[in-house]
């Protein structure tokens, strides 16, 4: 586990330092820009659905509390609530439905 | 530049890294119910500091997924601080020894308060009250987040599996401003979440990685700007 925490926290250190000691025309292309701002959106959406869906023991797809908490989180983004209210207050809706 | 907007730039930035800095508590947090333990919880706060990458290592290896895993969706999700170099370089010009610093704290949030500055003084001064503030109240609270997860039992329990999916929608929600975001989005979490029963865990997230790729390069140009 160390050393996937020591490379992956160097590796990103090296991304932001390539972006401001690169020059820029690498990401003149259209393209390359596009699919540069698109893998965040997918990742992220992608990191969402497994953590929400898959079961705890992998392999397979379970609904439980988590997909509530997640319908609570959403509606908390949309009143535009601050990110530590959105977290843990799903957190904590999650843990009231299982203690039910 | 005026002493006045200086100072009006500086009160922003801090506002914001403030907000954002308090958010280590849940990064802490989640970071030992993934399995890591507090000294790789805080190192990771430390050393990689960009925190949408560092909940995704935790994550992808608190859902099962191996560290190889979790360390190259921690590093595609480093690729857009990349992006955000190459719109600063110019803006900032720094090169040697304090560009090599300037990196370590080139985050979603300094670029945010440093790229719409009209010059350079008050860019660098965004950058650089933005990006110390948070890296000092990130690892702090990213610390007490990690000694408080680790005295609390077990996270389920707590919700904090839950916690980790609502942190992800939180950090996704300001990207989807527009119909190609959007469609991405869906499409990636849909391809990920059929993956699950079909690979290893972590495998998903990567080859949802491929959604954002294909999207990219088959829309239609016009897109771009919708």
């Amino acid at each position: 586990m160390w050393w996937a925490v020591l490379a992956a926290g160097l590796g990103c250190y090296l991304l932001k330092l390539a972006g401001l000691s690169v020059p820029a025309r690498v990401l003149a292309h259209p393209v390359v820009a596009r699919v540069a701002d698109l893998i965040p959106v997918a990742l992220l959406a992608a990191l969402v659905a497994v953590q929400v869906l898959a079961a705890p023991d992998g392999g397979a797809l379970a609904l439980d509390a988590r997909l509530a908490a997640l319908a609570l989180a959403a509606l908390l983004l949309l009143l535009r609530a601050p990110f530590l209210v959105v977290v843990f207050g799903s957190a904590a809706f999650a843990a009231l439905l299982r203690l039910l | 530049m005026s002493d006045t907007s200086r100072r009006a730039v500086v009160r922003d930035s801090l506002g914001v890294a403030i907000a954002t800095g308090t958010y280590g508590l849940s990064f802490g947090a989640v970071g030992v119910s993934s399995g890591l333990d507090v000294a790789q919880t805080c190192v990771l706060s430390l050393l990689m500091f960009t925190g949408a990458s560092q909940f995704a290592l935790a994550g992808v290896v608190g859902a099962g997924g191996t560290p190889v895993a979790g360390a190259l969706a921690a590093l595609l999700l480093g690729t857009r601080n990349t992006l955000y170099g190459l719109r600063l370089a110019p803006l900032l010009g720094y090169r040697g020894w304090r560009r090599a610093v300037a990196a370590h704290v080139l985050i979603d949030e300094s670029t945010a308060m440093a790229v719409a500055r009209p010059d350079r003084d008050l860019a660098r001064a965004g950058f650089w009250t933005t990006g110390v503030t948070i890296f000092v109240l990130w690892n702090l609270t990213t610390l007490l987040g990690a000694v408080a997860g680790e005295q609390l039992g077990d996270p389920r329990d707590l919700g904090l599996d839950a916690a980790v999916g609502a942190a992800f929608l939180a950090l996704l929600w300001p990207r989807l401003t527009t119909a190609t975001s959007r469609l991405v989005a869906l499409l990636a979490a849909a391809v990920a979440a059929g993956a699950v029963p079909l690979t290893p865990a972590g495998v998903p997230v990567l080859v949802a990685a491929g959604v954002a790729l294909l999207v990219g390069v088959l829309l239609p140009r016009r897109e771009v700007a919708s």
